[in-house]
């Protein structure tokens, strides 16, 4: 005998981001969750966005990895509240774990935060948490092919960084064909190539994540 | 490897039914996948082969059921499929489009057993 049974696989996840999102908005939080593969910068370039939005609002970082707090130390030896999400093997975060680290994070003084997922280009794409939007950074060293090998997380994010533009010259990235091919699978996501360490093109990225959350909730109350 | 997540869930909910229904053995779990997720059909296989042999689904056959992307151009409302990679619209060109099927992740049926 057939049973129909017509629910979404990840009704639980859908159903606890909604939770999420709700409580977010009740606060005016604005959550960004960046994506991208290991070692292309997630961390230096959310010190980096910290470092220049710190002033205009009240920011908190909820660190995804599979093991160790190496990167919430950094986050809070900036004196930035983090909270450590360690997913013991899970390739990306999921919406009832950033429940968890919202309830520990005073939302009333806060304005946005930013999630940091596992490192990876494939299945953080297929969770929604709750967030505002999702990005993506690509770094130079990982190769222009990257948005035909993985549409999926190109075609997710709301823009795109092009991080450690300082060093390509080493590499051999072609930028036009990255651009082109970012463009055919996302023509209304903008690209900002910028240096996390060396802050070259960081203020535009900046300018844009403001613009964002201002359009949301309308300028900061700090 | 997300398809361990998502076949935990589709255990879970698949349990459930068969267990309100009074059904003893599942037989067939279908599912529906857009081709423009991020699911591999030998990954869910995988998961499904170490996660169900705890559950009254132990026996089941996974059935699939893939969602050719199909697409809106939002400059000349035409509609069409198309593959992963190409969808600017056909009929216009322009690559202000929006996706309106082929990202697809859900349970539709199962087919389940009765005690005799």
């Amino acid at each position: 005998m057939e049973l129909s049974i017509g629910k979404p696989i990840l009704e639980l996840n859908e159903r606890l981001a909604a939770d999420n999102r709700a409580l977010l908005d009740e606060h005016r939080v604005y959550v960004l969750d960046v994506l991208a593969s290991p070692g292309a910068g997630k961390t230096s370039t959310i010190l980096a966005t910290i470092e220049r939005l710190r002033e205009r609002y009240r920011i908190a970082v909820i660190e995804g990895d599979i093991a160790s707090d190496v990167d919430s130390q950094k986050i809070k030896a900036q004196g930035i509240p983090a909270v450590q999400i360690n997913t013991g093997g899970a390739c990306h975060l999921e919406s009832a774990m950033i429940q968890r680290a919202l309830a520990a994070l005073d939302l009333e003084t806060l304005d946005l935060i930013i999630i940091e997922n596992v490192g990876n280009l494939v299945c953080p794409t297929d969770f929604y948490l709750g967030e505002n939007a999702k990005i993506m950074i690509l770094s130079i060293p990982e190769g222009d092919d990257k948005p035909l090998k993985y549409p999926g997380i190109f075609q997710a994010s709301r823009a795109i960084i092009l991080n450690k533009v300082d060093t390509a010259a080493v590499f051999d990235f072609d930028t036009a064909a990255f651009y082109e091919s970012v463009e055919r699978l996302n023509p209304t996501a903008p690209i900002f190539p910028i240096s996390a360490t060396t802050g070259q093109g960081v203020d535009d990225w900046v300018a844009w994540l403001t613009a964002q959350i201002e359009k949301e909730y309308g300028c900061a109350s700090s | 490897m997300h398809e361990f997540s998502l076949m935990q869930s589709v255990l879970s909910t698949v349990e459930e039914s068969a267990h309100q229904a009074g059904a003893e053995r599942v037989t067939v779990i279908r599912l529906t996948i857009g081709e423009m997720s991020e699911v591999i059909q030998d990954a869910m296989e995988f998961a499904f082969e170490v996660l169900a042999p705890e559950t009254s689904a132990r026996d089941a056959e996974l059935a699939f059921t893939w969602v050719t992307p199909r697409s809106r151009c939002r400059a000349c409302g035409h509609e069409f499929t198309h593959d992963r990679y190409h969808w600017s619209c056909p009929a216009c060109e322009s690559l202000a489009t929006e996706l309106v099927a082929g990202k697809e992740l859900y349970i539709d049926a199962i087919e389940v057993e009765f005690p005799d």
